[in-house]
């Protein structure tokens, strides 16, 4: 208790610390935000729901960093690759399995994608052994320093989170434009709303869950890519980003883009409180902890809306 | 009963009780294939009987340890210091202090557990589907995460019971028989339970939940005694694992969602839901399939694993009980009326 | 990839058939290790070690026990990483495969699962990776450690804070202490020894944090470092812990003057993070550095140098002090069963409890309690990505730096 006062006490003291925990947070929620958009496209579109995710994230840091020490590859240029193999491992998975998975219930596709999440996690294991990885990205050739320092040093920016934050965004901006304006985006918005009516319609909508699950598994992969060079990667990390982005797509509902980024980034933050004050071995349990309060938050919601139609 | 319905019976009790005493050195892993039947039974009275598929029954198992070890010391000693003892301090325990508060560490974890269902139970019931996995699934996450952080049960550090001082090849064959005796008894109460208006009243509710509200059905009362039920069995079930490991910790041992946790969903989903055999058949060919992968594919068993549960959840999900029913439905006392089959071949 | 299909029976019959021809018996060991999950880093350096050791012991003669020569042959499984697990493990070594001596998992919480088993079977256990003083007050007489327990590993790290605080004409209650460990029994540990000798100093512990297992972020402890300013800063969280550690120590510009951590060695964190790493405080159970020497590994820097030969992939790495220790605990059976005479395990466990030997890794003797007395932990500064060796005065090859300077 006294620690939790000591915490409070050091945020009153040092206004500057607030804008820090901000700052880390949305570093942070960009990142799990990017897992959390390819979720909400996968669930929104074919009603799966892909405990893989986390694995995704991890197999594009894995990309990023084997090409890194055995080709040499730029960690930045690691962020297109892992999107490119990370597709086609998405499509692979699709057409083994997730395809056989959209029709049926909903519970199916935990499971199946939960099966999967233990293979991918011990492949990777004898693959690329269990140590923890990172990848330093040095800057210096684009002219830019490698970390800026505001506020007597009290609030850091290193260039990776920067870049990392600034890739996220034109990632994000990126699919959003695609689904917009572009053929294939305007298709998976007509299956997400029905599939059936799409069918009719001429919409290839096995060719869309392809491309759709694909799109999220690159999206997972190239956050992972950027994940590498911000904090660490580790074969069995992958469920880190499976809860954060169930958090984040149950809080933001489907279909909801903006919502999804808004919410990624304020649970970000949350968390970054939360550890602040509480301390930081209670992270997992926040973020878990926040996906009840969401969970029993719209229910409550249901509950009034089924009062008043009575 | 019939003739041969009674001496089938009479043989499997047959079986239970010699097992150990046929396979002594495989005593350990006979119980805990019994914890594995145990908690795919009790799965089952809520995932395959009601329809409601929990993925956080795992709560009751860690919840279960934990309870079962908190009273087993507490009778004795100050728990907080039992536990804060991990540099010093030594603390013995005599064999009637053990087998007392072995008895009633695991009832009390069983009441305890079932007295959560019904609290945590008149929230989470209110989420369908997928909701209502993920809810129960975030429920157990985020309790090994806190009692992790819990100094007062040991934290991160778990608890070390004490060692019963008398043979250990008894010890072993009394945690066998405590398991193979909450394994029967709950065999026998699901075997009478699904007969009764009680399983008929929870089927309905799977088949379908507005149908029976309306027809008058309290569903909630149903859907928190179920669980109930089942979390008293499991609670009970944990605080003899805990007896039986000794040492166990929150994260890995107790509250262990991706293992046991999914695992006995997986158990389920092998041998059939909805049946009453099917789960112990299920957690059988999971229990064998797991040691053999173990055994023999070191390093790969996770890989076999995780291709186990994609193809059957893929491919056979109504399990080897659902596979039979379709294939010999007269064994199930099922008779299909001819339209319906000829209709059904139609699909 | 190794994949080892080993304790199956079927290759049990073909090693004896084989075995007529071969010159040496072999004695079957137990031993279940982390090869998946959090601490799978770490078992794979404990089973190099042992593997490394068996072929060192069998070129130079095996284990000759009278007139007889045998060799080791280890039977592995993989305990996940959860206690749970290797616990049945044991037991399936002990009643399956029926090893009849057995030899430690990789971590604290692992021992700590498996002792019971070991002790109620009575077979021997000697352990080499399980430092958590709990072990060791349980009464257990099948078990020994080759390690020095974990209170040790920082204890020099808080004397030195303490010197240095003196030097400086400081009150001992103005050393604060800052403390982050992960949240499992070898860290918590380590705390509970850092925290013993901090207040028994009269130190002040101004931050206590445990970090999850799952951590991969811990800026927001570095921030209130930044804030608190504390005189030595604590990090224990196995090899995933000292990454993220050096690597945000470094991306914040942590100035704290002094900062100690466990298992820099096996996280690499010179060829990961390079200055970033400057200066820091690791604490090791054995540097091959130091001038310990025995007949068969030769000496410290010789044992370093064979193994990288064996294991290549090691390479620039260091050797970690795991698979050094891991060796040491192959080197102890091998001197017990020699002295024991015999392959009677009562007789063993006997000789083992008598060891008394020098060996490239330290002394090695058992306490009543099992764990080894004869050996000090030693704390070495990592100067320019070199490890040396400052603390204790005794072993000590270069003069501490203090306050540490961050390399850019």
């Amino acid at each position: 208790m006294d620690q939790i006062l000591g915490n409070i006490d050091l945020l009153i003291q040092f206004p500057v610390v607030n804008l820090k925990i901000i700052i880390d947070g949305v570093m942070i929620g960009a990142l799990f935000a990017l897992a959390a958009y390819g979720l909400a496209l996968v669930w929104g579109v074919m009603n799966v729901k892909n405990l893989a995710q986390g694995d995704f994230v991890i197999g594009g840091g894995y990309v990023s960093w084997w090409l890194a020490n055995n080709v040499g590859l730029h960690p930045l240029l690691g962020v297109p690759v892992a999107f490119v193999v990370m597709w086609g491992i998405g499509w692979l998975t699709y057409k083994l399995v997730i395809s056989r998975v959209i029709e049926r219930d909903l519970f199916t596709s935990l499971l199946a994608t939960f099966g999967l999440a233990i293979m991918y996690a011990q492949l990777m294991n004898l693959m690329f052994g269990s140590d923890t990885q990172s990848l330093v990205l040095d800057v210096s050739i684009l002219g830019l320093q490698n970390n800026y320092y505001f506020a007597d040093g009290l609030i850091d920016l290193p260039a990776a989170k920067v870049i990392g934050v600034v890739l996220a965004a034109l990632l994000a901006t990126g699919v959003i434009l695609f689904m917009k304006r572009s053929r294939m985006g305007q298709a998976i918005r007509a299956t997400a709303q029905d599939a059936r009516a799409a069918r009719v319609l001429g919409i290839d909508t096995e060719k869309v869950y392809a491309f759709t699950f694909s799109l999220n598994s690159a999206i997972c992969g190239a956050a992972g890519a950027i994940i590498v060079m911000v904090w660490v990667i580790q074969p069995f990390y992958g469920i880190t980003y499976s809860v954060r982005a169930f958090v984040i797509v149950t809080a933001a509902g489907l279909g909801n883009l903006p919502g999804v980024i808004a919410a990624g980034l304020g649970i970000g933050a949350a968390e970054q409180y939360g550890s602040h004050i509480f301390g930081i071995g209670y992270q997992q349990a926040i973020a878990v902890m926040l996906l009840l309060a969401v969970l029993v938050y719209r229910l409550l919601q249901q509950k009034r809306n089924r009062q008043v139609l009575q | 009963m019939t003739m041969q319905k009674t001496s089938f019976y009479a043989i499997l009790l047959a079986i239970i009780v010699a097992a150990p005493f046929l396979f002594p050195d495989f005593t350990t892993q006979l119980a805990t294939l019994w914890l594995f039947i145990i908690v795919a039974m009790t799965w089952d009275m809520t995932g395959g009987q009601m329809g409601y598929n929990s993925l956080g029954n795992i709560f009751f198992y860690g919840t279960g340890m934990y309870v079962a070890a908190v009273i087993a010391i507490g009778l004795v000693y100050d728990v907080g210091e039992y536990t804060g003892a991990s540099g010093g301090g030594r603390y013995d325990f005599t064999n009637e202090q053990y087998i007392i508060g072995f008895i009633l560490g695991t009832l009390g974890a069983g009441v305890f557990c079932a007295l959560s269902a019904f609290v945590l139970g008149y929230v989470l019931f209110g989420l369908r589907g997928p909701y209502f996995a993920i809810g129960t699934l975030g429920t157990a996450i985020a309790a090994g995460e806190l009692v992790s952080n819990w100094d007062w049960v040991g934290g991160g550090q778990g608890i070390t019971l004490p060692v019963y001082g008398g043979d250990y090849d008894q010890t072993k064959l009394f945690i066998y028989f405590a398991f193979a005796v909450v394994g029967v008894i709950l065999f026998i109460f699901l075997k009478w339970l699904y007969g009764t208006r009680f399983g008929a009243a929870i089927n309905a509710i799977r088949d379908d939940e507005e149908k029976a509200e309306a027809m008058g059905l309290r569903t909630l009362r149903y859907k928190l005694w179920t669980w109930a039920m089942s979390a008293f069995f499991v609670g009970m079930v944990g605080g003899i694992s805990a007896f039986q490991l000794i040492s166990f910790e929150p994260l890995e041992s107790a509250y262990q969602t991706i293992n046991l946790g999914i695992f006995m969903v997986v158990c389920v989903l092998l041998g059939g839901k909805g049946t009453l055999w099917g789960p112990i058949i299920g957690a059988i060919m999971f229990q064998v399939f797991k040691e053999v992968t173990w055994n023999y594919f070191l390093g790969w068993q996770w890989v076999a694993l995780g291709a186990l549960i994609v193809i059957t959840v893929v491919y056979f999900q109504d399990g080897l009980m659902g596979w039979l029913q379709q294939k010999k439905p007269e064994w199930f006392g099922i008779r299909i009326d001819q339209k319906e089959a000829a209709s059904e071949a139609a699909k | 990839m190794k994949i080892k299909t080993l304790g199956i029976s079927f290759a049990m019959m073909m090693a004896s058939t084989a075995l007529a021809q071969a010159a040496c018996e072999e004695i079957n060991i137990g031993a279940a290790i982390s090869l998946t999950g959090k601490y799978a880093t770490n078992g794979v350096h404990t089973q190099n070690g042992y593997e490394f050791a068996i072929k060192k012991i069998d070129e130079n003669g095996g284990v000759k026990i009278g007139d007889k020569c045998y060799k080791f042959k280890v039977t592995y499984y993989d305990d996940e990483s959860k206690g749970d697990r290797a616990a049945t493990l044991a037991e399936r070594l002990i009643n399956q495969d029926k090893v009849q001596y057995m030899l430690g998992p990789y971590s604290s919480g692992m021992t700590k699962a498996i002792a019971p088993v070991t002790e109620k079977y009575q077979i021997p256990m000697i352990e080499a990776e399980g430092a958590s003083r709990s072990l060791f007050n349980k009464g257990y007489k099948y078990l020994f450690a080759v390690l020095s327990t974990s209170e040790q590993y920082l204890a020099s790290a808080v004397t030195l804070a303490g010197e240095k605080a003196k030097e400086a004409g400081k009150e001992m209650s103005d050393v604060k202490v800052a403390i982050a460990v992960e949240n499992d029994p070898f860290s918590l540990d380590i705390r509970a020894g850092v925290m013993e000798d901090a207040k028994k100093a009269g130190m002040k512990i101004v931050i206590d944090e445990k970090l999850p297992r799952d951590l991969s972020d811990m800026t927001a402890i570095l921030t209130k470092v930044k804030l608190i300013k504390p005189d030595l800063l604590v990090v224990s969280g196995h090899s995933k812990g000292a990454a993220t550690a050096v690597r945000q120590i470094g991306e914040q510009k942590i100035a704290s003057p002094m900062i100690a951590m466990t298992h820099c060695e096996a996280a690499d964190v010179t060829g990961n993070f390079g200055a970033a790493a400057n200066d820091i405080l690791c604490s090791t159970q054995w540097a091959e550095t130091l001038t310990y020497e025995d007949p068969i590994f030769g000496t410290a820097a010789n044992y370093e140098t064979e193994f990288k030969a064996a294991y290549p992939e090691y390479g620039e790495k260091k050797v970690p002090y795991q698979t050094a220790q891991a060796s040491a605990a192959i080197y102890v059976y091998k001197d017990a069963f020699e002295r024991a005479g015999s392959l009677d395990k009562e007789k063993v466990r006997d000789a083992i409890s008598a060891t008394d030997m020098k060996t490239f890794y330290g002394g090695i003797k058992f306490s009543e309690a099992g764990n080894n007395v004869a050996k000090p932990m030693v704390l070495r500064q990592i100067q320019d990505g070199k490890y040396n060796v400052v603390a204790p005065s005794a072993f000590a090859s270069h003069p501490l730096n203090y306050p540490r300077k961050p390399g850019s």
